[in-house]
C-alpha cells in the first residue's frame, strides 16, 4: 500500500555547484533523478529523507556524446526511451540500446533515466518492505530462511545478503566495458563496472560505490566494442514491468568463423553485474556450434549456490549463455 | 422541523417507538431519541467522512519547517494543463496525479495502483507519456500537460482513438481507459501508422484488469487508419 509522501524539501538546482553545495549542507539529502523507484521508497514510508535534490535541470547531465575513440559518452540523466531510440547507440552499442528498450514501461522509460537504472537499490521484497535486514541495518536475512520466498534471489557470491542487481542497462555496460564518471566531494574519478557495483561483502548497505554527495555524472562507453557482435537477452515473469530473472548482455569479434575476443555478463545472478570468465575463456578461439553450446552450458553456472526457491536460474542462466553464443552463428 | 428536549432519565431510549407521556406541551417538545442507524445510512456516512479525511490528507499536509532556505522550490508554480494555465500552490511531496484530481479537479485520471505500475494516471508530458502518480508535480511544471480531458476535441467531437474504443468495446469497467486512450493518442501522435508490435510495446504500460487488451489493441488499430 502507498501513503501520501512525507514533507521534504525540493532543490532543484541549475549547476553541479549548487547541487553539491546542497548535499554538502544536508547529511540525508537524497538525490532524485527519473524519480520512478525514490518515491516509491517515500510513498511507501521506508525511507524518509528531509531533502530531496532533483538534478534534472542540470544541463551536463543530460545528452549522448561521441568520443574521439569511437565510443559515447552518455549523461546520467538521459532518459532510457532516448537510450534506446538513439541512433548513435543504436549503430554502435544495439546491446545497451535493447537492454534500454527492457526496463520497465514506456511510461517509466520515459521518465526514468540510464543514471537511475544503474544506481537503483535491489529489488529483494524483504528489503523493500521495510524488515530489518542487513540491507537496512538489522542483523538478519529474511530472504534466506527455510521458508522465505527466494526465487528471485542470488546464486553466486551471497554474503549474509541474498539480494541481486535489479539493472538491465548496467549488465549490458558491464559487458562493453563502460566507466562511470563520478563527481565526489573534491574530485571526480571514473571507475569500471566492477568498481562501481558493489556486493555485500563490500558494503552491505549499498549497490554501488556511489557515496554521499557523490552524483553520477555520466557513462562513458569506449569505442572497444563499437559496432561488434552484440547479444542481450532478458527473461521476466512480465515482458513489461517486471524485473529479470536472468539477464545476459554479450559482445564479441568473429574471425575467421571463430570467436576471436568475448565479453559475457549475466545479470539478476549476483548482486553485481555477473562476468562469465568461464565461458569467455571457453569460447574464446572456438566455433560456435552445437557443441559448443553444449559446454558452454555445462560451465555458464558453476559454482551457483541455489536458495529454496531458485533453483530454476541455473538452468535459465545455461541456456542464455548457450543462445547468446547461438547468435553467433 | 422536530425539536428534541434535553436527556430525560426517565423516558426508555430504546430503539423503536417511543411511549411517553403527552403532556401540555407534548406537541412541541420531544424527547432525544436515537435515530435508527440503517446499514445504508451507516455506509454513506462513512463513505463521505472518509472521502473527506483522504483528501484532506492529499491537500493540507504541509512543509513541516518553515521554509528556512530560500534556495528550495517556491510553492507557487504555474501549470499548463490541456492548454489552460493555472496558478497553483503546489507543496513539493504533491505528485501531478493528486494536482490534476483534487486541486485541478480533472478527475479523469484515475490513481490506480499509485506507485507506476498501473497506468491509469497516464498523462502527457511533452508530448511523451509519463505516470502522473509518480511524478512530482514541480518536476513538470515547465511542460504541457494533457490529461484525458484534453483529448477530444473542444465541441465534444470524440478523438478517433476514443471513437474506436467505443466501437471495439474497449473499456469493460473503464477504469484504466483514460491512461489507455492517452498511451494510444500519444503512439498516434508520434507514430501515424504503427504495426501491431508497436501498438503492443507503446500500450504496454498499461494494465487493464478486465482483461481487455485485445479490445484496445484493435481500437489503437483502427484508429490509427483514421487518425
Amino acid at each position: 500500500m502507498t501513503d501520501v509522501m512525507h514533507n521534504f524539501e525540493l532543490y532543484q538546482p541549475a549547476s553541479l555547484a549548487d547541487a553539491q553545495e546542497l548535499l554538502g549542507d544536508h547529511d540525508d539529502a537524497w538525490i532524485i533523478a527519473g524519480g520512478k523507484d525514490s518515491l516509491d521508497w517515500f510513498k511507501h514510508r521506508v525511507k524518509q529523507p528531509s531533502v530531496l535534490v532533483d538534478i534534472a535541470a542540470i544541463p551536463e547531465l543530460h545528452g549522448i556524446r561521441e568520443e574521439a575513440d569511437g565510443g559515447l559518452y552518455i549523461g546520467a540523466m538521459t532518459t532510457l526511451t532516448e537510450v534506446a531510440e538513439s541512433d548513435l547507440v543504436n549503430a554502435r552499442f544495439p546491446a545497451l540500446a535493447m537492454a534500454a528498450s527492457k526496463v520497465a514501461s514506456p511510461q517509466i522509460r520515459n521518465a526514468g533515466t540510464l543514471g537511475g537504472n544503474v544506481a537503483q537499490d535491489t529489488r529483494c521484497t524483504y528489503y523493500r518492505d521495510g524488515f530489518p535486514c542487513y540491507r537496512a541495518g538489522g542483523n538478519t536475512c529474511y530472504a534466506n530462511t527455510p521458508t522465505a520466498m527466494n526465487r528471485e534471489h542470488t546464486l553466486f557470491e551471497a554474503s549474509r545478503c541474498v539480494a541481486v542487481t535489479p539493472s538491465d542497462t548496467g549488465v549490458a555496460l558491464a559487458a562493453l566495458g563502460a566507466t562511470f564518471h563520478i563527481q565526489g566531494r573534491r574530485r571526480d574519478r571514473e571507475v569500471s563496472a566492477d568498481e562501481f557495483f558493489i556486493g555485500p561483502d563490500v558494503d552491505i548497505e549499498r549497490m554501488t560505490s556511489l557515496e554521499h554527495r557523490d552524483i553520477l555524472l555520466g557513462i562513458r562507453v569506449p569505442g572497444t566494442w563499437a559496432g561488434a557482435h552484440q547479444y542481450f537477452e532478458k527473461v521476466a515473469d512480465r515482458n513489461a514491468w517486471d524485473f529479470a530473472l536472468v539477464n545476459i548482455a554479450m559482445a564479441a569479434r568473429m574471425e575467421g568463423g571463430a570467436i576471436a575476443e568475448v565479453s559475457m555478463v549475466c545479470g539478476a545472478v549476483q548482486c553485481t553485474p555477473r562476468r562469465l570468465t568461464d565461458v569467455e575463456s571457453l569460447i574464446v578461439g572456438e566455433t560456435p556450434g552445437e557443441e559448443l553450446e553444449t559446454l558452454v552450458k555445462r560451465v555458464a553456472s558453476s559454482g551457483a549456490k541455489p536458495l529454496n526457491y531458485n533453483h530454476f536460474k541455473i538452468p535459465l542462466m545455461e541456456n542464455l549463455a548457450a543462445r547468446a553464443v547461438r547468435s553467433l552463428v | 422541523m422536530d425539536n428534541y428536549g434535553p436527556y430525560d432519565p426517565s423516558v426508555d431510549y430504546s430503539p423503536g417507538p417511543a411511549t411517553r407521556e403527552v403532556g401540555p406541551e407534548g406537541d412541541k417538545i420531544k424527547p432525544w431519541k436515537p435515530l435508527h442507524m440503517s446499514r445504508r445510512n451507516f455506509l454513506r456516512g462513512v463513505v463521505c467522512s472518509g472521502t473527506v479525511i483522504a483528501s484532506a490528507g492529499f491537500l493540507f499536509s504541509t512543509t513541516s519547517a518553515a521554509r528556512a532556505d530560500a534556495r528550495a522550490v517556491e510553492r507557487m508554480i504555474t501549470l499548463t494543463v490541456n492548454g489552460k494555465t493555472h496558478r497553483l500552490d503546489v507543496p513539493p511531496n504533491e505528485t501531478l496525479a493528486t494536482t490534476i484530481r483534487y486541486r485541478l479537479g480533472l478527475t479523469g485520471t484515475k490513481i490506480g495502483c499509485n506507485q507506476a505500475e498501473c497506468g491509469a494516471c497516464t498523462v502527457m508530458s511533452g508530448g511523451t507519456t509519463i505516470y502522473s502518480c509518480s511524478t512530482l508535480t514541480h518536476r513538470v511544471r515547465d511542460s504541457e500537460i494533457v490529461t484525458v480531458e484534453g483529448i477530444a476535441s473542444p465541441d465534444g467531437t470524440l478523438h478517433p482513438v476514443q471513437q474506436a474504443f467505443i466501437d471495439e468495446l474497449g473499456p469493460q469497467c473503464g477504469f484504466c481507459t483514460p491512461g489507455q486512450v492517452v498511451a494510444a493518442v500519444a503512439l498516434l501522435n508520434k507514430t501515424p501508422k504503427p504495426t501491431v508490435e508497436q501498438a503492443r510495446m507503446a500500450m504496454s504500460g498499461n494494465l487493464c484488469r478486465c482483461g481487455a487488451y485485445d479490445h484496445y489493441l484493435r481500437g489503437v488499430m483502427k484508429a490509427a487508419e483514421k487518425v
